[in-house]
């Protein structure tokens, strides 16, 4: 592979650049930026403070005021820079405001207060990262039960998804029955009809089945994917026929066949329908939103939208919820990366 | 040890007839080999036996018992495939164990098998590695290590040995029919190759388009082919066939080889009827062009030390090869003459092989 | 499929995780699995693994298709089929109602041509400017650079997104005070409510959409690319083709039936397109950019007076395209599978 690179970065004459190498160098750096950028302008505006946030310009990092410990108060006082008339700057805490004016002291001498007007001082700032932005929703709002919620939709739509996709798989790539060929038609022909499209109707299934408003209403309509049953039957066709033959000689029932040889066979479909799963559940957004209507069983993409579609957006916590919401895919990324990009570039599947 | 006996068994995929109500029997102990190109039907025939294909008709008998409907699973039997088919994910102990374990036998009696089998095959190194991790001939003596361990009425083989190299081949023939040997087991084995055929059988089955040809001894297939077709998939090089029509004079019968008359008694059919002579290459002996009973001219000569191997095209324009012993001085363009055998293979025009008086 | 070869040897680490809970489950299972094919015998275990598939997605997909059907041709303002009445083909009438087809305000259903408009103008123009991305993406990766999968990644991380957080970041971004009016105001520009201006929303919507597939499809390309042999390569070299030569007369071919897979792809998830547009603009401002997903949901669901027949019409009519261009992917995917096992 490399070797067709090489050939194909090999420079005319061995020296110079020639203009596709200065276009790609331009591409990547243009990628970095516009597909890094907003995830590290989403992570860093996470830390930031309300009144951080509501600044124009903004500021890149997360600042916060300085706060200090000033003997004879309770509390850490923020730090005001102030200019004096001399011209002069201090940096003074401030005790309280009064109006249009500061009372403020020097941490160096608590007892005496200076009054200054309020356009006279400036924050004292430094970075800092303002957790609280992560742990208020989570304690406050429902975001943990949110969390949970999806969690547990994820899980439990992921493992009934391989179980049941694995065994239609099975049947359809490993054994010759009547109607075969209608069910693949059907399966096929479904590949790719969303879910958006029969929302109507399924939401009427799902009230008949009295699953509105509940997490099994999430999971079930979601478990049966065409999409899955495909990728693992496409697989299952490369597993020879005569391990099948060879078991059967062998005395397994056609179950132990099931679960012994094709499974771990299948392992590696399996794993990219897993991670295939784990993702589509984890970002379902369209559905549970019809499903669920009381707030206790949301999902976290449906809780987002709803926390940032009120009508005083608390952008702090919708921020900071957003990067929760990201961080189990990243690291499912991050670990499995291998997986998943040769699962897709070999299903075209996503 | 089991026998096994096939009545009129036919085999149709759809629409398309694959075996034409075959009979044989095979008996205990014996090494038959079915033998044929590729679309014949003898891997059909074989996974009929195993009872991993379903027989449309006709009846399969197993040790007088007639198996038709007992899965493969209950038929007792094993099976060495052409891919050795050995499970990926478990360890050789594993795929040998398989089998056994799935008919419920105690731990300690597996556990004996499989050394018993292993030691037999020289895998025990191997028990713990995956069969990803092995030679094609080390795979190859698992697969039949699957099949040991079973103690099956009859051992299955299908063309186990074609996706080894050549040198290996010859190795791993050798073994099978030391095993064969050993074991006194009844086996069934299914070749393309008439050089394996030839080799390892008790009795060969040739099979083409779905019909039995000719069951037999390996001599007795070479020297008796019941047909043309038997007679050229049988021994190598192969046979060489020549048109030529039957010559009645007032001495008796005759041959008509391409205007030439040829001596050759004892035949029944009347003057003038068009038969093929069947001649091996290495019954011919060289002549003088004139002495002989065809000319020749030779096309390519392939030296092989021990022989020469002799093409050439005959005078009506012809294919024909010969041997020759030894390292001749041939050149291609020279012209010679050839004298046929007096036995010569002579088949009438259905391809049968015409008996003499 | 090549994933055989290249993750075969990874499967044991993941299978030993899972292989003890499994084994005791799916053992559990031998005995009634032993009974059930002594039931049903070999030939019956097809439909026996095949069952509980069928099952939830006969109840959650094939039912609801049929159900859809029969809504498409009732009225009325209740859910239940029982208490609505049949209306033929009203619904797709009220549809199709329209003075000038190319003129959505002259409609009866004037959301529904709006969002018609809408979405095959978005579909053109993403789906174009989607293919040539990814296509220059790929190109690029394909080339001899260090560590690659890190480029890879960067391209691709955004796939793995769910469309509300990508609708969010990019809200975050392009609001008033946002990072990017922050930075055209220190360059000296004017301020843009990029949301709220009918042509910058559905530039938007496409940029934002390209940004979160890309390198989905980059990755589909970059295999195809991987996998062209490098012998042809070296036989261009020979023949002292130019490289822009070389990519119009070799790799161009060959990556064809990847990039009409690619293609065919995009234009589903195109036509479908809903969350991140949702997320992003709520379809506004006004109908300027409404897709005819969330014109079924809002008819649906979302309005007050939830029209269930409408929406159900609307969708039949989204699936009927769906189900072509599904045929046409799988005829392209075909097409890729058989040239690739040349």
């Amino acid at each position: 592979m490399s070797a067709v690179s090489t050939f194909l970065l090999r420079r005319r004459g061995g020296k110079g650049w020639h203009w596709t190498d200065v276009l790609a160098y331009v591409w990547l750096g243009l990628g970095l930026f516009l597909m890094f950028g907003p995830i590290l302008w989403l992570a860093l505006s996470s830390f930031k403070t309300p009144a951080n946030l509501s600044e124009f310009p903004p500021t890149f990092l997360p600042l916060d005021t300085r706060m200090a410990a000033v003997s004879g108060y309770e509390k850490p006082l923020p730090l005001y820079r102030v200019k004096q008339d001399d011209g002069s700057e201090r940096v003074l805490a401030q005790v309280r405001r009064v109006g249009l004016t500061a009372q403020l002291v020097d941490p160096a001498d608590p007892q005496t207060i200076i009054r200054v007007p309020i356009d006279k001082r400036i924050p004292e700032r430094e970075v800092r990262l303002a957790t609280g932005n992560y742990t208020e929703p989570l304690q406050q709002f429902n975001f943990l039960r949110y969390f949970q919620n999806s969690i547990f939709v994820t899980v439990m739509a992921t493992i009934i998804t391989l179980i049941v996709n694995s065994m239609a798989a099975f049947a359809l790539s490993k054994y010759e029955f009547k109607g075969r060929t209608a069910v693949l038609g059907i399966i096929l022909a479904t590949l790719m009809v969303p879910l958006s499209v029969i929302v109507v109707p399924l939401y009427l299934v799902v009230n008949e089945l009295q699953l509105f408003d509940t997490l099994w209403g999430v999971i079930l309509p979601t478990v049966a994917t065409p999409t899955g049953v495909f990728l693992l039957r496409q697989y299952m066709l490369t597993i020879p026929d005569e391990l099948i033959d060879a078991a059967r000689m062998d005395k397994a029932s056609e179950w132990q066949i099931y679960w012994r040889i094709v499974l771990p066979l299948a392992a590696p479909a399996l794993a990219v329908l897993a991670i295939f799963s784990i993702m589509w559940r984890w970002n379902d957004f369209l559905w549970p939103l019809i499903v669920l209507s009381r707030k206790e069983q949301y999902t976290l993409q449906v809780g987002l939208n709803a926390f940032s579609g009120e009508l005083n957006v608390q952008w702090h916590y919708v921020l900071a919820m957003t990067v929760i919401s990201i961080l189990p895919v990243a690291a499912i990324f991050l670990f499995l990366q291998r997986y998943i990009t040769s699962g897709i570039a070999n299903t075209g599947l996503k | 040890m089991s026998h096994l006996a096939l009545r009129q068994v036919t085999k149709q995929f759809g629409s398309v007839k694959v075996l034409h109500g075959v009979d044989l029997d095979v008996r205990d102990g014996e090494f038959v080999v079915f033998v044929g190109p590729s679309g014949c039907g003898k891997s059909t025939l074989l996974r009929i036996i195993a009872g991993l294909e379903d027989a449309s008709s006709g009846e399969i008998h197993l040790d007088d018992r007639q198996v038709n409907d007992v899965s493969a699973a209950d038929r007792g039997l094993a099976m060495v495939f052409q891919s050795y088919a050995l499970y990926p994910h478990m360890s050789v102990r594993q795929n040998l164990a398989f089998g056994l374990e799935n008919s419920r036998m105690p731990k300690t009696e597996i556990e004996a098998r499989v050394m018993e089998a292993a030691r037999m095959l020289l895998i025990e190194p191997l028990l713990n590695r995956k069969p990803g991790q092995l030679s094609g001939g080390q795979r190859q003596r698992v697969a039949i290590g699957r099949a040991i361990v079973r103690r099956p009425g009859i051992f299955l083989l299908d063309e186990p040995l074609s996706n080894l190299d050549a040198e290996l081949r010859v190795v791993m023939r050798a073994e099978l029919a030391a095993l064969h040997k050993r074991l006194a087991a009844t086996m069934i084995y299914v070749t393309h190759d008439q050089t394996e055929a030839m080799t390892l059988a008790d009795r060969i089955v040739v099979l083409r388009d779905g019909r039995v040809e000719q069951v037999g001894t390996p001599l007795e297939l070479y020297n008796k082919p019941a047909n043309r077709f038997v007679a050229g998939f049988i021994g190598s090089p192969r046979m060489n066939f020549i048109d030529a029509s039957i010559a009645r004079t007032e001495r008796g019968s005759g041959l008509d080889i391409g205007g030439k008359h040829h001596a050759a008694w004892g035949l029944d059919l009347p003057h003038g009827s068009p038969v093929t002579l069947g001649v091996r290459p290495h019954e011919v002996d060289i002549t003088e062009v004139e002495a002989g009973a065809m000319a020749l001219e030779i096309t390519l000569v392939e030296q092989l030390g021990a022989e020469t191997v002799l093409h050439a095209k005959t005078t009506l324009g012809g294919a024909f090869t010969l041997t020759s012993p030894g390292q001749g001085r041939f050149l291609v363009g020279d012209r010679i003459g050839v004298a046929l055998p007096p036995d010569l293979h002579i088949f009438d025009s259905e391809g049968q092989a015409v008996s003499r008086r | 499929m090549s994933i055989v070869s290249e993750t075969r040897g990874q499967a044991p680490s993941l299978s030993i995780v899972l292989a003890a809970p499994l084994r005791l489950v799916m053992g559990a299972l031998n005995a009634p699995m032993s009974f059930v094919q002594r039931r049903f015998g070999l030939g019956g275990m097809g439909a026996v693994f095949l069952a509980p598939n069928m099952l939830i997605f006969g109840v959650f997909v094939l039912i609801p298709v049929a159900i859809n059907l029969a809504y498409s041709f009732t009225g009325g303002m209740a859910i239940f089929f029982g208490e609505r009445h049949v209306v033929g083909f009203e619904q797709y009438r009220t549809l199709f109602a329209c003075g000038d087809y190319t003129q959505p305000a002259t409609c009866r259903e004037d959301a529904f041509w709006q969002s018609i408009h809408n979405t095959i103008f978005f579909v053109l123009v993403q789906v174009t400017v989607l293919v040539l991305a990814a296509l220059g993406t790929a190109l690029v990766l394909n080339r001899e650079m260090r560590s690659r999968g890190f480029w890879r990644a960067v391209f691709f991380f955004p796939v793995l997104l769910s469309p509300v957080v990508v609708g969010l970041i990019w809200k975050w971004i392009l609001q008033r005070d946002g990072l990017l009016n922050a930075v055209l105001v220190d360059y000296g520009f004017d301020r843009t409510l990029w949301l709220a201006e009918r042509n910058w929303a559905m530039f938007w919507a496409i940029f934002v959409s390209v940004w979160a597939h890309l390198g989905f499809y980059a990755l589909i390309l970059l295999a195809g690319l991987q996998a062209i042999p490098r012998d042809l390569y070296e036989a261009a070299m020979m023949d002292g083709t130019g490289r822009l030569r070389t990519f119009w007369r070799i790799t161009l071919p060959l990556l064809w039936p990847n990039l009409l897979v690619v293609i065919t792809l995009a234009l589903i998830r195109a036509v479908q397109i809903f969350d991140e547009a949702y997320v992003l603009t709520g379809g506004g401002p006004g109908t300027s950019t409404l897709f005819i997903t969330q014109y079924i949901y809002e008819t649906g669901f979302a309005h007050v007076l939830r029209n269930l027949g409408l929406a159900s019409a609307a969708s039949i009519l989204m699936g009927v395209v769906l189900v072509g261009l599904t045929l046409l992917q799988l005829m392209a995917s075909n097409r890729r599978n058989r040239e690739g096992n040349r």
